[in-house]
């Protein structure tokens, strides 16, 4: 991606929160102008950038002690998910009982990675005040998907408004859906603005952009998104809902974290990224993990700066890790479900 | 450490692969090997250790051949082949298929050994190296089984010997060895000293793959095994090395008779423009200059960066450099191996250490305290006229400079004496195609590099070598037209003492640069019919002649950019304005041979100019089937500018024949004509002056081919040089060829039938023409 250093310029409206350090520890993006220049000149070259992917995980390889740890960073920085029509308060609770004890106690004990959870709770607003509950005390935030999640074709006063109901009901984290169509439109102030009243609205939780990859066509919007989105002051940048038909993928990280690689030349401003949809193998995530580690550095493998969204990737990683103190394969029904 | 410290720093760890296997297969072969010769290995004799050189562990020990070993191989060889082709296409398609099969199962125990052998990492190997060497099993296989059908008109060559380097050892044994017993041939190779543990694999592979004994022979040993092979009675020299090497075999083998294919040394341009995709560049250059540490002939290992993006892009490049993990090869987490030998590091260390231009910028990664290792390099602000700019480093060295605009990043990129890569990133795809045929390279890779597959050839252009292997292109690197050969006959000129036929002088000139001109020494030869009558006057041309038509042919490169349609028009207007005057050059032919042959021949010329007419807008190129989404283009370019000596016996048809195929395909011509009968050459530049043939483009002197021939073929701005001289002039013309490693076309001794389909058509296309691969891939 071609970039330009320009400085950064913290917009006004949320310069009070912008770089005090979070609870989550690290300081928040304050977002900078829109820099239309910038955007137009981004460049992603698909084919190139599949290669890299393709090639990566026969460059990276970890094993035995370092795959543990590996593995359980993973487990750190899940956001243990669910999104469905028929989620319940007790089908809540158990994924959050889940979230305190992602994996068994004998195991941790063995890894000598007692307290391990993973990195947060990721619900619809109506199940926000449920997590909150049940996770009081253990530090897991909650994250909220909001603004008309997964379609964000509500009206907008209602998106925005969906937003503060859900950090009012204690939500932590904000998983914002963008409009596709301002990107399909190339209507990158449209987009801008959105993000930003978005970000203005969640307050103190923390924002995550999706922009529903699978959703824009190519790789250069994505890129073009990723930093639009940063502009307005995302702190995280994610991939999918989990409900397009094509949703996280090494090629789309690969844009989206040098996006954010780029930012944080421009500003110094880190922002985190988020994979969600589809990663359900234990050996996509160490992919996942070295692609962060090689791209953009130690500093973004913890959960205040990266995240998967997902649902089974817990299960195998529990099986792999379970294997590693044992020496022998695991089955499922070993280990509790969440 | 902890699993919990590990979680904390998240450093990667060890990944070692296992050497056991590998290590097991030595052990059952004692560590100890002799050569495969005729189906068999000889007993280990005296030699030297094959080391590995990330510990400088001792591997085994390897037989130094003698010339009676080499004798013994190419005996085997010369006695296997005639059978190994007379098996047939699909014959020898079973066998070659069931190599691939062979290398494909045991694939890991190749990889494993090429890198302890090697010292390029395991990914490298696991990854690329033994899939590409399978793979040009498996597309030869196709190729032997379609060759009846496909090239009936070709035949083997016979015992080709075979030397490859260190840098790609399976590699490169399988793109020499695949297309040449695919077509018939058998063959002696030599792996390079230091890495001839899979070659000897490879041996064993061939003995359980059943193929016959004899077909494929592997000698081991130093360069010196190299110069026996060179001089043994083999019908065809294939190399793969330094350029300094391949300019001694070309000289060594010159006027044998062989057949020579070399591929050599390179400092391939790789061009960055303002709109491409900045870090996917930079991600591409650690597959172009620290793949395979470097040593590798097409690395892309000069930067031409465009200046309004440059420091952004330096900046991204050295944080990229310093991700880089170097280290132990076997690991599978390791980017960057060890330097194959201690002697390469030292030769790398001191180049580098003699350099004081620029800005030095080395990787911080850290690098193993002992073994073979130089840390990623990368060397800004260098000059065209910084030695490391020009020489080739072969390691993991990149040097680069800026640029301003397209056309002085291809005037950049063109200024080095070779030719062999080139890559260019670019958004754009019309500055992509624009840029792409105006480098100077046999491939070119849009928006990516160190992509290769049988099915595209690969070889380079000026001194980065000639000929092409993969493709179809690759196939007459190791096959021959089946022609109706003659002895070659020298053609004495008629001698008297008679006065003039016609009183009215009419002066033949020099004709350069669309000029008539007197030679440069002032001499001029007198030219007699048969019985002894003077016909005229021809000039003596000598060496300044040469160096003016050269220079005349150089200068009108705008006849490379026309259009194929445009040159067969000019083609089809020479045709007719010679047609117009046929009877007086019959009579002119008749009478500078004393034969009566010259109306046939003038028909001839006036047939052979419409062939070329023909052609001229359909030899085209392909697009290779490369299994990946791209395209590689193998585009046909002119060869630039082309030296031809004309065949003696016939003083119009030798001339048109060169020029025909000359000009159709874009090149310039510097033609000699037919020394002992020159008088219709002169005649017809007023057809060429008649037919709006731009000046240089031909270029047309008289004088003794021996003579001249030295001059043209050392004159290091000519591109080709061709001899159809009755004067057996292929030693000197090779010899001198070895300057420039410019391409030579010589008969060895024999003549063509210049009447028949023998004297035009595909091969003359061919040696008029460059194959440039140009890979494009794609998808948004």
């Amino acid at each position: 991606m071609t970039t330009q250093s320009s400085s950064p310029a913290p917009f006004p409206r949320v310069a009070d929160t912008a770089s005090a350090p979070s609870a989550h520890g690290e300081a928040r993006n304050p977002g900078m102008p829109l820099d239309l220049g910038w955007v137009r000149r981004v460049q992603a070259n698909t084919s190139a950038i599949e290669r890299r992917a393709a090639t990566l995980p026969g460059r990276r390889s970890v094993k035995k002690e370092w795959q543990a740890a590996w593995l359980c960073r993973a487990i750190s920085c899940i956001d243990l998910t669910t999104l469905s029509g028929d989620d319940t308060a007790e089908r809540v609770r158990r994924l959050c009982a889940k979230a305190r004890q992602p994996v068994r106690a004998d195991l941790l004990g063995a890894l000598g990675m007692e307290g391990l959870t993973v990195g947060a709770v990721c619900v619809y607003h109506d199940m926000v005040p449920t997590a909150v509950e049940a996770l009081k005390g253990s530090g897991i935030p909650v994250a909220a998907v909001s603004t008309g999640f997964p379609a964000g074709l509500s009206p907008f006063h209602l998106r925005v408004a969906e937003i503060g109901e859900s950090v009012a009901a204690g939500a932590d984290e904000i998983d914002i859906v963008i409009s596709r169509r301002h990107v399909l439109e190339g209507n990158w102030q449209a987009l801008y603005d959105e993000m930003r009243e978005f970000r203005d609205a969640c307050g103190e939780a923390h924002v995550k952009a999706i922009l529903a990859t699978g959703e824009l066509g190519t790789l250069r919007n994505v890129a073009r998104a990723s930093l639009v989105c940063m502009m307005a002051g995302a702190d995280f940048i994610k991939t999918s809902t989990g409900k397009e038909s094509v949703n996280a993928t090494l090629p789309v990280s690969l844009t989206m974290i040098r996006a954010i690689r780029d930012y944080h030349d421009a500003t110094g401003i880190r922002v985190g990224y988020k994979p969600a949809g589809g990663i359900s193998k234990a050996k996509d995530s160490l992919t996942y993990l070295a692609l962060i580690k090689e791209e953009l550095g130690d500093a973004w493998l913890r959960p205040e700066l990266f995240r998967f969204g997902a649902s089974s990737l817990l299960g195998d990683i529990e099986r792999q890790l379970e294997h590693h103190v044992t020496g022998r394969y695991s089955a499922a029904h070993r280990h509790a479900a969440g | 450490m902890t699993i919990k410290e590990i979680f904390d720093t998240m450093d990667y760890g060890p990944a070692p692969e296992s050497a056991a296997e590998a290590m097991e297969w030595l052990d059952t072969q004692g560590r100890a090997f002799g050569h495969f010769i005729d189906g068999a290995f000889t007993a280990p004799g005296k030699g030297f250790d094959s080391r590995n050189p990330a510990t400088g562990d001792t591997l085994a020990t390897l037989t130094q051949a003698t010339h009676a070993d080499v004798d013994a191989a190419v005996a085997a060889a010369r006695k296997a082949q005639p059978k190994w082709a007379a098996l047939g296409g699909h014959g020898r398609a079973r066998y070659i298929y069931a190599i691939a099969r062979l290398l494909q199962k045991h694939a890991r125990l190749f990889a494993v050994l090429e890198t302890l052998d090697n010292g390029k990492p395991i990914r490298e190997s696991r990854d690329i190296d033994i899939p590409l060497a399978q793979r040009h099993f498996y597309y030869h296989a196709g190729m032997a089984q379609l060759m009846e059908s496909e090239l009936p008109d070709r035949e083997a060559l016979g015992v080709c010997g075979q030397i490859i380097p260190w840098n790609f050892p399976l590699l490169m044994l399988a793109w020499k060895i695949a297309p040449a017993i695919a077509m018939g041939n058998s063959v002696v190779l030599k792996p390079a000293e230091y890495t001839s543990l899979t070659a000897l694999l490879f041996a064993d592979i061939c003995r359980q793959a059943g193929l016959p004994a004899g077909v494929v022979n592997i000698v081991t040993g130093d360069g010196e095994v190299g110069e026996m092979i060179t001089a043994a009675d083999v019908d065809k020299v294939a190399f793969t090395g330094s350029t300094e090497v391949g300019r001694r075999i070309r000289q060594a083998t010159a006027g044998q008779g062989k057949a020579l294919t070399l591929e050599l040394g390179g400092k391939s341009p790789y061009i960055v423009f303002d709109d491409a995709d900045l870090d996917s560049a930079v991600e591409g250059l650690v597959d172009a200059i620290w793949f395979n540490g470097g040593q590798v002939c097409c690395a892309g290992s000069r930067l031409l960066v465009q200046e309004s993006v440059a420091e952004r892009f330096y900046t991204k490049l050295r944080a990229r450099m310093d991700k880089l993990r170097i280290g132990d090869p076997l690991d599978k987490c390791i980017d960057v191996g060890a330097i194959v030998d201690p002697v390469q590091l030292d030769t790398i260390t001191k180049m580098v250490d003699a350099n004081a231009a620029g800005e030095t910028y080395r990787s911080a990664a850290p690098l193993p305290a002992n073994g073979c290792y130089y840390p990623p390099t990368l060397i800004t602000g260098l000059s065209p006229s910084d030695r490391l700019m020009q020489e080739e480093i072969f390691g993991p060295v990149l040097v680069g400079t800026t640029f301003r605009t397209p056309t002085e990043a291809v005037s950049l990129a063109n200024n080095t004496r070779y030719g062999l890569a080139a890559s260019l990133w670019t958004e754009n795809v019309n500055l992509a195609l624009d840029v792409a045929p105006g480098l100077a390279a046999g491939v070119v890779w849009v928006n990516g590099t160190n992509m290769f597959d049988a099915a595209a050839g690969f070889g380079g252009v000026r001194e980065s070598g000639f000929g092409r292997e993969g493709g179809w292109e690759g196939l007459s690197a190791y096959t021959r037209p089946k022609l109706g050969w003659k002895k070659l006959e020298k053609i004495a000129p008629f001698s008297g003492d008679k006065g003039p036929e016609d009183p009215l002088d009419r002066t033949a000139k020099l004709y350069i640069g669309g000029k008539q001109a007197r030679p440069d020494g002032g001499y001029s030869r007198n030219i007699h019919a048969k019985g002894g009558a003077l016909l005229g006057q021809a000039p003596i041309a000598n060496r300044k002649d040469i160096r003016n038509a050269v220079e005349a042919a150089r200068g009108a490169a705008g006849w490379s950019k026309t259009t194929g349609h445009n040159r067969a028009q000019i083609l089809y207007y020479m045709a007719e304005n010679l047609q117009a005057r046929a009877d007086e050059f019959a009579t002119r032919i008749d009478r500078l041979t004393g034969k009566r042959g010259g109306e046939k021949e003038v028909e001839a010329c006036v047939s052979r100019l419409f062939t070329y007419a023909a052609w001229a807008d359909k030899f085209d190129g392909q697009a290779h089937d490369v299994p990946v989404r791209a395209v590689a283009l193998a585009m046909r370019e002119p060869v630039g500018v082309i030296g031809a000596l004309c065949d003696d016996a016939h003083p119009l048809l030798g001339l048109v024949s060169v020029m025909g195929p000359a000009m159709a395909m874009g090149n310039r011509l510097v033609a000699i004509a037919s020394e002992p009968f020159p008088l219709a050459a002169t005649d017809f530049y007023q057809v060429l002056e008649t037919s709006d043939v731009p000046a240089g483009v031909v270029n047309i002197l008289t004088g003794p081919h021996e003579e001249l021939a030295p001059h043209l073929a050392g004159h290091m701005d000519v591109d080709a040089v061709w001899s159809f001289s009755s004067s057996d002039l292929a030693a000197v013309i090779e010899r001198e060829s070895a300057g420039n490693l410019k391409r030579s076309w010589v008969e060895g001794g024999r003549s063509r039938d210049w009447l028949s389909r023998d004297g035009e058509g595909r091969a003359f296309l061919e040696a008029a023409t460059e194959v440039k691969n140009i890979w494009v891939p794609y998808g948004e």
